[in-house]
């Protein structure tokens, strides 16, 4: 009982000690990120490694869920003749949940696996430790801005995957199933309110998830074993916790934007 | 006469040292690394610290380096304490230090060039022509002024530690630290980075620290060793009385002789007793 508990006691501490860590870790991303004024280049850089060189998932994952959105929508508000209102349905599933959380879920999967392996490769093969020696503080010159280029891209592919979603659900609705285009387009219009569901969903929403993929993508390759093994158990971690975060938070702001409470 | 040395009694060299450590102790979880560990590396040699593998030799170049805090003692660079530094004082230090990793570690992002480039450009205001100018200059002197636009994945094990030399020197370092600089090197560029690492101490007015257990390579181009074992340094001198210590342990460890007091096996229970054993672990 009492190595049960001293096991427990040990867990729970590791726990702490590493979400200190985590902490401790943002703080210093923040901290680095003025470096970024006077090198905006490797800004640019890493927002092409994880923004441009994510957008073919995203554009093909948009156009499905908007599609796929389109035909459900369909099949249930035919049934009421309300299919004018699938333009609005399609619009606020995408702009307040669907949109920035499969945006975010994915970019995990792409972008936040592969920052975690590539800090965790650098760790592993001295190339942090070099710069360090070097005098080269790798918190400005490699981690800020990978974040600050993740922060900025999450928000961006979000608009993207649901404008994109929306057109998707306007092909199949309005040009395959014969709903009428101008309802689609004027109910949307009528009901998809600028800040309380594109300032909430597409941008807040997003950019928080945006930090959180981030921040556990970066830290998780800081804090990887320099071995092959722990690389790849890293990079696990990442793609799950960073789903786990996202799920959870994505409640909270909902309940926070949207909710009754 | 060689210079034995017992873990209590040391006597030093007489010019100062560029390095000195002294009553150094450092471990790592319960395992005890160094223990009152005291050597000290002359201006403009090379001095090589030897041992058995595991031994803590890389360890000490982290330390000497101020990756990694000791427990006890003092490791002190050029008059300077190096733990006790704060960040700035000691990314200043390091600027006039160069590190050969045992990997090399070479950015893989970035090309020969822009490798050796690399400390220029953070550390400089130059021109770019400049830098480019240095950045030749040193890919030259480890001859390797043709590959600047390989990237790293294209060199060869050899290659990628001269490169890694040649951004090791790029700011003119005052000292040069290589961590196992022959390790895994076919003959030729053993010979070649052998050659480099004594030319390239002279021809700059290095020190250089060799960490390594390449005795034949090291103790040719080596002025002093050092040989270090179970977190001690075990003997000292230059290469030619190491060569005739009476020492049973320096003599199996000099002339890489299977039988001697070092032992092959990892410390483990009576070979009968692990083989009758019960236990299935």
């Amino acid at each position: 009982m009492i190595a049960i508990l001293t096991g427990l006691g040990r867990w729970v501490l590791g726990k702490l000690a590493r979400l200190g860590r985590a902490n401790l870790f943002l703080l210093s991303l923040l901290g680095a990120l003025t470096f970024l004024f006077k090198r905006p280049s490797l800004l640019i850089r890493q927002l092409y490694a994880v923004g441009v060189l994510s957008l073919p998932i995203i554009l093909v994952s948009g156009l499905f869920v908007g599609m796929v959105l389109g035909l459900q929508g369909y099949a249930n508000l035919v049934d009421f003749g309300a299919t004018a209102s699938l333009g609005t349905v399609v619009a606020l599933s995408l702009i307040r949940e669907l949109g920035p959380v499969l945006t975010a879920l994915l970019y995990a999967g792409r972008a936040g696996s592969a920052l975690t392996a590539e800090i965790g490769l650098m760790k592993a093969t001295e190339q942090l430790a070099s710069m360090q020696m070097m005098a080269v503080d790798p918190f400005p010159r490699v981690l800020a801005p990978r974040f600050l280029a993740g922060c900025l891209a999450v928000p961006i592919l979000t608009g993207i995957f649901t404008a994109v979603g929306i057109l998707g659900g306007y092909f199949v609705a309005v040009m395959q199933l014969g709903v009428d285009g101008g309802a689609f387009w004027a109910q949307m219009q009528a009901k998809v309110l600028l800040f309380e569901d594109i300032v909430n969903g597409v941008i807040i929403k997003s950019f928080v998830f945006g930090v959180l993929a981030n921040w556990i993508a970066l830290f998780e390759g800081y804090e990887a074993l320099p071995t092959s093994e722990g690389v790849s158990l890293a990079t696990t971690r990442t793609v799950v916790i960073t789903s786990l975060a996202i799920l959870g938070w994505d409640f909270l702001l909902t309940a926070l934007m949207f909710g009754v409470w | 006469m060689f210079a034995t040395v017992s873990p209590v009694e040391t006597t030093w060299p007489d010019d100062a040292p560029l390095v000195s450590v002294r009553d150094l102790s450092f471990r790592r979880g319960d395992r005890m690394i160094f223990n009152d560990l005291n050597l000290q590396i002359r201006r403009g040699q090379v001095t090589a610290i030897m041992g058995p593998s595991g031994t803590g030799k890389t360890t000490l170049l982290h330390l000497i380096g101020g990756q990694i805090r000791p427990e006890a003692g003092r490791i002190e660079v050029d008059g300077r304490c190096v733990h006790e530094l704060n960040r700035q004082e000691l990314y200043r230090l390091r600027q006039r230090m160069g590190v050969l990793f045992q990997s090399g570690a070479l950015f893989t992002d970035l090309s020969v060039f822009d490798n050796v480039a690399f400390p220029l450009r953070e550390h400089t205001r130059l021109s770019e022509r400049l830098i480019r100018t240095l950045a030749l200059m040193k890919l030259e002197a480890v001859g390797l002024r043709g590959a600047r636009d390989l990237m790293p994945a294209q060199l060869s094990g050899g290659m990628a530690r001269r490169v890694a030399l040649a951004r090791a020197i790029a700011l003119d370092p005052m000292m040069m630290l290589y961590d196992e600089p022959f390790a895994g090197q076919d003959p030729i560029s053993m010979g070649v980075l052998v050659k480099l690492i004594r030319t390239l101490n002279d021809a700059l007015g290095l020190t250089s620290i060799i960490v390594s257990h390449d005795v034949k390579e090291t103790a040719a181009i080596a002025d002093y060793l050092y040989l270090i074992s179970e977190g001690r340094v075990v003997e000292h001198g230059t290469p030619e009385e190491l060569h005739h210590s009476p020492s049973a342990w320096v003599d199996q460890f000099m002339h890489a002789r299977p039988d001697g007091p070092m032992s092959f096996h990892y410390a483990a229970p009576p070979y009968a007793d692990d083989l009758l054993s019960r236990d299935a672990g």
